[in-house]
């Protein structure tokens, strides 16, 4: 086993208190390293939310790699095709050719012709100027009862504009076209999880006497097709903006995006505006928020002194719960966070004010290599997120991703719950963060 | 088609191949690209990463460092980490997108060696090829910048192992029954690469009286210390019985000889008639296809779906690159012994037996792996 040269604790420039952080990007970038928390979904997974769905990859062999196994992990590969990129083709010309005659190839000899075949490109297409409409169309006139979602792998583009999580989470409803709206239903767009049935949100939709509709939930394509008449679009998780927005220009649709929020006044205007626009009164939320109070206090009086520490899968918002459980007297000593998006600037600067000695701390860092499995021993510690259980090295965490379905004030009630029942249960870690794609199915 | 599969996985890359070769050495591996390479890397490629560590990162690469030719970035970067983490070498190797902007990574090796002080090397992935390409140039590599030394040889028979990595062995106790194996015929081990062994093992191979490649991204290592050295190497994996103990006879040949052999290719499957096909990398199903016909008694016909010098291929093997000739082969085949996931392209009458290869289905079949090492072949045809 390797070990640390400088010295175990020299953790410079890959953790800071937040009294001296910076907002938003706390750590200079450099090398990367990744954890083993394979909960996060990916590309693959968000895709295969479409029913009926066939995913075909054009990229290189390396890149081809992770999402064919991505799919054959969650026991689909019969709706996984792929077509690899030669260097020859980099350079000869025949990049969109050999795309489109793959491509048609994969579907006719597919046993049952799919609803929608998702087509990624890479970054080298990109790079290299390919024409990707002029690919869709050509195939558009071969397959015309197929819908073509344009998507794209390219992660070298990252910071250029959309990630490639918000654009596969934009394109999950490339297929909607502009049609007659259905008042009586409501979109919840892009997640990738069903948000609890129990939650403000889901409650005061079907308490207006709207039908709640979420991809998460559609089994046929033609069930899917449906979400396209809903006269709402909504959304709360940063990466699913862009969808809402595209969604808003191209079916005329009133988007709100309502970010979920550990703070309480953010969460009851998110659900006046939400009341408004089903034209609904706003209920009195002062019984869910005493609710919601009570849920920290039992969970504090289980979790006692046991440091607390969050990692930014869990939540986008992992400062903004933090702050929310330093404010019910739990002891939060750690963040993990590479950057944090800018609606948490108000939740950093209550967070630094009131714990300024609380940790900030990269995941990617080189050096994090030699911090996981709690190396760093600091006896026991209940985490929030699976990069935060594998950092610790606790056997306590709470496993969820991406807000783990937990909304409103009813979400603080469950998460506190879930926090209360992770101080008293153990994981096996190992095993349970190294599942790909949290919520799927799995051969492993 | 060529380059198109509707169903069936595709092998590691290049990439991987060059980590997983390198993971155990105590150096810094760099592959310079966005993300992706590193996660797909750890997670389906590397069983290793959650209990071992190593120093495997990727350089984050972004759309403008890759347009502005930002090389200086990536020098700095890596020279910064390597000053906290003072590792034994640095290796930088890249992705699609570096291949298309011509970056220079032996160029950047230097600058970053004579930043440093560390020794660095540039290798010539590009994500578009197997890992067997990418182990195969590490490993040369390392052994090209570290076995330069000739020491004297050990005095009992010795031997390096070279070309294990988990892709290949998957970590089932196969490479250490290669060890087992190696020290009841006759042989001490000088040093295995890349499993096992510590960077100041693989020093000493020059000590060793003959080589042992294991796999095919093995041959280039094992030319370079027979050309540096004069230590004869022969091709093949100690699988079953029978052919284990040919391949020890043939291991003690070439170190009283000094002349290399190809075991695992020592056979011929251009007889008419229907053969058992072992599609997977040439070192390994060759001497699976051996120990089977001299165990079993049963014909059999290597599918070469990976790159393979044609003199590790015996006659009548074939090469297949992609779905449509494996499909096509296995139909004429009396069986087929393959990775889970070639299953789905295997007509319904020919009998299909398991056998997970990690570099084609990553961790899907781990739990399912088998260790054939010098043990009787769990089949019967």
């Amino acid at each position: 086993m390797l070990k640390r040269l400088n010295g175990e604790d020299d953790m410079t420039g890959a953790e800071v208190a937040i009294r001296d952080a910076d907002f938003p990007v706390p750590f200079v970038s450099g090398l990367e390293y990744n954890a083993p928390a394979r909960g996060p979904w990916n590309i693959v997974h968000t895709g295969m939310l479409i029913p009926e769905s066939h995913h075909v990859f054009a990229c290189a062999q390396g890149c081809l790699r992770g999402v064919v196994l991505t799919a054959a992990e969650m026991l689909a590969m019969d709706r996984m095709s792929w077509i690899s990129v030669d260097k020859s083709d980099l350079f000869d010309g025949s990049l969109e050719r050999n795309i489109v005659d793959g491509t048609a190839e994969i579907i006719r000899k597919l046993p049952k012709k799919p609803r929608a075949v998702l087509l990624f490109i890479s970054c080298v297409h990109l790079f290299a100027g390919c024409d990707f409409e002029v690919m869709l169309d050509e195939l558009r006139a071969m397959f015309p009862d197929i819908d073509f979602i344009d998507c794209y792998m390219n992660p070298t583009m990252r910071k250029s504009g959309l990630t490639p999580d918000q654009l596969m989470r934009r394109q999950l409803y490339a297929p909607f076209a502009p049609c007659p709206a259905d008042p009586k239903t409501v979109n919840l767009i892009g997640n990738d999880r069903p948000t609890d049935a129990s939650s403000e949100l889901v409650q005061l939709i079907g308490n207006a006497g709207r039908e709640l509709r979420d991809i998460t939930q559609c089994r046929t394509y033609d069930e899917y097709m449906r979400m396209a008449k809903s006269q709402l679009e909504i959304t709360y998780l940063p990466t699913a903006k862009a969808s809402g927005d595209a969604l808003e220009k191209r079916l005329g649709r009133k988007h709100l995006y309502l970010p979920l929020s550990y703070d309480f006044d953010e969460i009851e205007r998110n659900l006046g505006i939400l009341a408004d626009a089903l034209g609904v009164p706003a209920p009195d939320w002062t019984g869910a928020k005493r609710k919601a109070v009570r849920a920290l206090e039992q969970a504090k009086a289980v979790i006692g002194d046991t440091p607390v520490e969050i990692d930014y899968t869990a939540t986008p918002r992992p400062v903004g719960l933090a702050a929310l459980l330093a404010e019910h007297g739990f002891r939060v000593t750690r963040v993990y966070t590479d950057a944090m998006i800018e609606e948490e600037r108000p939740a950093f600067e209550r967070l630094r004010a009131l714990a300024p000695e609380l940790l900030l701390t990269a995941t990617v860092h080189a050096k994090m290599r030699f911090a996981g499995k709690g190396v760093h021993e600091r006896g026991d510690v209940l985490a929030v997120g699976q990069k935060a259980a594998y950092f610790s090295g606790t056997k306590h965490f709470v496993n969820i991703v991406s807000g783990g379905g937990m909304y409103g004030f009813d979400g603080v009630v469950r998460l506190a719950e879930r926090m209360a029942d992770a101080a008293m249960h153990e994981q096996d870690t190992e095993t349970v963060i190294q599942y790909k794609g949290l919520g799927c199915r799995s051969c492993l | 088609m060529k380059q198109t599969a509707r169903i069936i996985s595709i092998h590691a890359a290049d990439t991987s191949g060059v980590c997983s070769m390198l993971y155990e050495l105590g150096g810094m591996v760099v592959v310079h690209d966005a993300s992706g390479c590193n996660s797909t890397y750890s997670t389906h490629d590397e069983p290793r990463w959650y209990r071992q560590d190593s120093m495997i990162y990727i350089s984050a690469l972004t759309e403008t460092d890759a347009i502005l030719g930002n090389d200086e970035k990536l020098i700095a970067d890596i020279a910064a980490a390597a000053k906290d983490l003072s590792p034994n070498f640095i290796a930088v190797c890249g992705a699609p997108v570096p291949l298309l902007a011509g970056t220079d990574f032996p160029a950047i090796a230097a600058e970053i060696e004579a930043r440093t002080g560390i020794p660095a090397f540039g290798l010539h992935t590009s994500g578009m090829h197997s890992y067997l390409a990418g182990a195969s140039e590490a490993l040369e590599a390392v052994v090209s910048h570290f076995c330069t030394e000739a020491l004297p040889r050990t005095d009992a028979p010795s031997a390096n192992i070279i070309g294990a990595t988990p892709l290949d062995f998957s970590v089932n106790g196969a490479v250490e029954s290669v060890i087992g194996w190696l020290k009841k015929s006759g042989f001490e081990l000088v040093s295995c690469m890349a499993m096992g062994s510590t960077l100041d093992d693989i020093r000493c191979a020059s000590a060793a009286h003959v080589n042992l490649v294991v796999s095919s991204c093995g041959i280039a290592a094992a030319e370079l210390l027979r050309k540096r050295f004069g230590t004869p190497w022969i091709a093949g994996v100690p699988v079953g019985e029978k052919f284990s103990a040919r391949l020890a006879s043939a291991l003690k040949t070439a170190a009283a000889s000094g002349g290399c052999a190809l075991p695992c290719a020592e056979r011929d499957a251009s007889a008419p008639g229907r053969k058992l096909a072992i599609p997977g990398e040439a070192v390994f199903s060759g001497s699976l296809a051996a120990a089977i016909e001299v165990d079993l008694g049963t014909p059999c016909r290597v599918l070469c779906p990976l790159e393979a010098e044609d003199r590790l291929l015996a006659p009548g093997d074939l090469r297949i690159f992609d779905e449509d000739a494996a499909s096509a082969a296995f139909a004429e085949a009396s069986g087929v012994i393959a990775d889970p996931m070639y299953a789905p392209v295997c007509p319904p009458d020919v009998p299909f037996f398991r056998l997970p290869h990690e570099a084609f289905s990553g961790r899907c079949y781990r739990k399912e792996s088998l260790n054939l090492i010098d043990h009787p072949l769990p089949w019967r045809f």
